[in-house]
């Protein structure tokens, strides 16, 4: 059978979608496939583009993992733009004159701006805002500017307003209606919209009608004329003022478009050609088009499932929407205004904390029809499963979005009753049926839901409703979820820390007794021993708590296979002397230790007997080196780049940021170990976004990234929150630090952490910047009490007498363990393998 | 004939830990589970990793009865018998340890 030619024509984010589709649901080596991408580049997240001004690259807008495209055969045609189609012989002719045949044809041509047609918007101070392109542009003109204007209040005109703040110049939004977001608001929320954004430092101008744009001014560039008589001075201007379909080259070749524009498509996305298909912005289904990436995401999966004789269809689309736009939380859904006759409303203003809900029901107070949140969306996922799904709503409906001081428990949304076809992450299309799947495939955590059926990692607005069906269908296979230190105690690490914290217990066996019951195990020992230590900073090896600690902390190194140790010194910011340097090659000759540049940009001495190493930190000690603590669940290090006391991009000193947060944070015993990398410039050489603490360099200060990870599960660190002086970057520090270290479950790094957290890094900002919980006080409190309380494990050890004894290999004889042997390997030495040993042991028999 | 070796101080192992002891030529851990003088000896070698660390892991309980987690791997062996929790072939040889006017004794 030969192939089936199919050609894609525009890849967006929904003709990326289609061929991600295709390729899970076909066996895609029965395709030819060819993609026209008009753009310089594959399809990226044009959702979130005004993340591209806060140190992002366009590589991380980009939807297509690396090698994606290579690996299934799909040839795209980047920078090349269909021109003609021919569809009696079902060819296409692109501008470089290339000829493409076809089976079928889909045609994701997406849409463009609309500029409404006033006089001086050709000015070369006029932008549209669609394109990492036009950023780039924008991005150059807001260089040379002092003030810049979006055209359009609504949806996206918001989102670029956001860029242009991003950037640094004052914002002003026109808008023509008297309401921001006319489409998605009532005048309330749209007024509530407004006086937060104007917080902000925006400056909103509605009901204004733009006459003209005349290209001189006094303050600025050019001066807009309205239709009120009034005028506004501003250097730059970006039209955001709607969009249309791009239905060009379809009209051209014949296919039938709507009224209004589109690409005119059945309920299967076929065209008036029944080989060729249209999906999102460029289609137009009954009469309507969608400006919304949802609805294009259903239509590019009807369009494979029809391609591939699967039953689907596409049935409309729900226009609600739930975003965050300046940093304000607006949710939308349904009638938000309230059209339907004889519908009722339901209302909460809160004007201390801006906060405006409102639910729109049905005349007999049964359904949902719609609804609006300013400045808390929370209830949106609940809230808008009640509406999609036609739920019946509780007897009070108004209980549905009440805040919890207000007394009476919300109801609980019954998620039980949500049919197993209810798309819960509309991002990734994740059924409650999928979810449930999941959970009955054994991934019991909100961070494995997440791996497997990559719920929750697109907007991330469903996490609440997620976990509560998580927590639904656990309930129900009868799976117990118990985050139970061990069978000696019942209580998660959270929990244990706060009683150890609140109750002042100092010992094991004191905690043991009150909320523990037996002996204790090699599980809870050394995770209260590590409590212990965050909340008192006592000695790890003092009497009491000595028969707590781990492997590593035991000996205060690093136990290696044969039972010999790594001594790892401090080397804050990686930064060490020529003479610190001589010592240590000294010490390292004198002990026969094999001498390694470990990963955390410091050197590593392995091989060390026990009985040597409180020799060994003497001499180190003298010398000016203190414990790295590689061997403990703390703070490992800051990798630092060279920054801009050398490099010649850097832009702030790295190295003198990343010995201070060493320095700082060093010694704390934190839930699991925890890396810190600062780099001094956008470049990131200290791969800053890899590590529990990432800290990058801007002109205006320090962007600061939480809960990255290398290792087994690479995580990208989130950005908590941007351009920050040292002051505050070190007092958001000190407060993620010790909320991480109350809050965090057994064993957990920041990664996995910030993963099972309700509402990801944007609650993590809520409680770190704006004081949320209200604990922030405490939290520096508690760290500035641990970092005020720092020694070196070590020199407390190489001095007392009692330790020494507990050092040496044996209780009754000062020989060195026999047992350890090395042979030579690389010029230096490695253990003895098992074999190698029991060869080594017969000799010794021989002799003996 | 069996006989009985002195060790060391019972004030030499601190409760809750273990200590490693040379006995004619051989490897025993000694642990001291409490601040008692109840105490145990097993061989010290890993019989995993051929690693002489027993000495130094956490002893810990399960089933009711006291184990040592070894410090590279965690399996556990009863203080006991001796036996491997994770391994039922594996067993380590166990000794008679006592305490003798404050001194720590081993049958060997």
């Amino acid at each position: 059978m030969s192939k089936v030619r199919l050609v894609i024509i525009g890849n967006g984010m929904v003709g990326h979608r289609y061929i991600e589709d295709l390729v899970e649901k076909a066996e895609i080596e029965n395709f030819d496939v060819t993609v026209f991408c008009e753009e310089p580049r594959v399809a990226y997240d044009r959702v979130h583009l005004s993340s591209y001004f806060s140190h992002h690259t366009a590589d991380e807008l980009s939807l297509v993992k690396e090698g994606f495209y290579d690996k299934h055969n799909i040839n795209v045609l980047i920078g090349e733009r269909a021109i003609n189609i021919n569809r009696s012989q079902k060819i296409i002719y692109s501008n470089s004159g290339r000829e493409i045949k076809y089976d079928k044809l889909v045609m994701a041509t997406g849409s463009k701006p609309w500029v409404p047609p006033i006089k001086g918007n050709e000015s070369k101070d006029c932008f549209v805002y669609r394109t990492i392109e036009d950023l780039k542009t924008i991005e150059a003109t807001a260089k040379r500017s002092k003030s810049g204007v979006v055209i359009g209040g609504g949806l996206l005109g918001l989102e670029a307003a956001g860029a242009l703040k991003a950037l640094g110049v004052e914002t002003h939004v026109i808008e023509f209606s008297p309401v921001l977001m006319a489409e998605q608001l009532d005048r309330e929320g749209g007024e509530q919209l407004r006086k937060k954004i104007e917080k902000l430092g925006v400056q909103v101008h509605t009901s204004k009608n733009t006459l003209e744009i005349v290209a001189k001014g006094e303050t600025a560039r050019n001066t807009m004329m309205f239709a009120d008589g009034t005028t506004l001075e501003v250097d730059f201007i970006v039209f955001s003022t709607g969009i249309r379909p791009q239905d060009k080259l379809a009209h051209q070749s014949g296919l039938a478009t709507g009224r209004r524009g589109g690409i005119t498509i059945s309920d299967h996305c076929i065209t008036s050609d029944s080989d060729v298909y249209a999906i999102g912005e460029c289609a137009s289904w009954n009469e309507q088009f969608f400006g919304l990436v949802a609805p294009g995401y259903k239509m590019a999966q009807v369009a494979v499932d029809h391609l591939l004789g699967n039953d689907n269809a596409f049935e409309g689309a729900d226009m609600s929407a739930k975003l965050k736009l300046l940093g304000v939380k607006v949710g939308s859904i349904g009638d938000a205004n309230g059209r339907t006759p004889g519908c009722k409303s339901f209302v909460y203003l809160n004007e201390t904390e801006e906060v405006y809900k409102r639910i729109i029901v049905s005349e007999d107070g049964k359904k949902l029809l719609g609804a609006v949140l300013i400045g808390d969306t929370s209830d949106y996922g609940s809230l808008l499963q009640l509406k999609l799904n036609d739920m019946d709503l509780p007897e009070h409906p108004d209980s549905l979005i009440l805040p919890a001081h207000a007394g009476g428990d919300k109801p609980a949304m019954g998620v039980e009753a949500l049919p197993d076809a209810a798309v819960l992450c509309s991002c990734f299309d994740v059924t409650k049926g999928k979810i449930a799947a999941a959970v009955a495939d054994g991934h019991t955590t909100m961070g494995e839901i997440k791996a497997v059926t990559k719920a929750g990692t697109g907007c991330g607005g469903c996490v609440p409703l997620i976990t509560q069906v998580l927590n639904s269908e656990l309930a129900k296979s009868g799976i117990e979820v118990k985050n139970h230190l061990c069978s000696h105690f019942e209580y998660s690490r959270q929990e244990l820390f706060h009683l150890i914290r609140i109750e002042g217990i100092k010992t094991f066996e004191e905690l043991l007794t009150k909320y523990g019951k037996g002996y204790g195990c090699e599980f809870c020992k050394p995770i209260v021993g590590s409590i212990l230590a965050s909340c008192w900073g006592d000695h790890v090896l003092s009497r009491d708590n000595v028969g707590l600690q781990d492997t590593h902390d035991n000996f205060l190194g690093n136990m290696q296979k044969d039972g010999t140790y790594s001594v790892i010194p401090r080397m804050a910011g990686g930064e060490v002397t020529p003479q610190a340097l001589a010592v240590l090659a000294e010490v390292a000759a004198e002990y026969n230790l094999y001498t390694k540049i470990t990963g955390a940009q410091r050197i590593g001495l392995f091989g060390a007997h026990k009985g040597d190493l409180p020799t060994i930190w003497k001499k180190l000690i003298a010398a000016g080196y203190e414990t790295g603590q590689a061997y403990a669940k703390a703070l490992r290090m800051a990798k630092t780049c060279v920054g801009s006391t050398w490099c010649r991009f850097g832009v702030q000193d790295s190295v003198a940021l990343g010995v201070l947060l060493e320095n700082r944070y060093k010694g704390i015993r934190t839930p699991h170990k925890m890396k810190f990398g600062v780099s001094g410039c956008t470049r990131e050489c200290a791969e800053a976004q890899g590590k529990d603490l990432g800290i990058i360099a801007t002109d205006a200060g320090w962007n600061m990234y939480v809960c990255g990870n290398g290792g087994m599960s690479p995580r990208h660190a989130d950005l908590l929150a941007s351009d920050l002086d040292e002051a505050t970057l070190l007092q958001y520090v000190d407060r993620f630090m010790m909320f991480y270290i109350r809050t965090a479950d057994k064993l957990q790094r920041t990664s996995v952490w910030m993963d099972n957290l309700d509402g990801g890094v944007d609650y993590l900002r809520e409680v770190v910047v704006n004081d949320k919980l209200g604990i922030n006080a405490q939290l520096e409190t508690d760290i500035n009490k641990l970092i005020g309380e720092f020694k070196c494990e070590w020199s407390d050890v190489v001095d007392s007498e009692e330790q020494q004894t507990r050092f040496a290999h044996f209780i009754n004889s000062k020989e060195h363990d026999s047992n350890v042997r090395f042979v030579p390997a690389r010029d230096q030495h490695r253990p003895a393998t098992i074999a190698e040993k029991d060869t080594y042991a017969i000799t010794v028999g021989e002799h003996a | 004939m069996s006989k009985w070796i002195n060790v060391c101080q019972l004030n030499d192992i601190t409760p809750k830990t273990g200590v490693c002891a040379l006995i004619n030529g051989k490897q025993v851990a000694i642990f001291r589970p409490r601040d008692n003088d109840e105490l145990f000896a097993i061989d010290n070698m890993d019989p995993f990793a051929k690693s002489n660390v027993l000495s130094r892991g956490i002893i810990c309980e399960h089933d009711e009865q006291l184990w040592v987690a070894s410090p590279l791997k965690k399996q556990r062996f009863n203080l006991t018998t001796g036996q491997c929790l994770e391994n039922d072939l594996v067993a380590l040889a166990t000794y008679k340890v006592r305490v003798n006017k404050d001194a720590v004794e081993i049958s060997a």
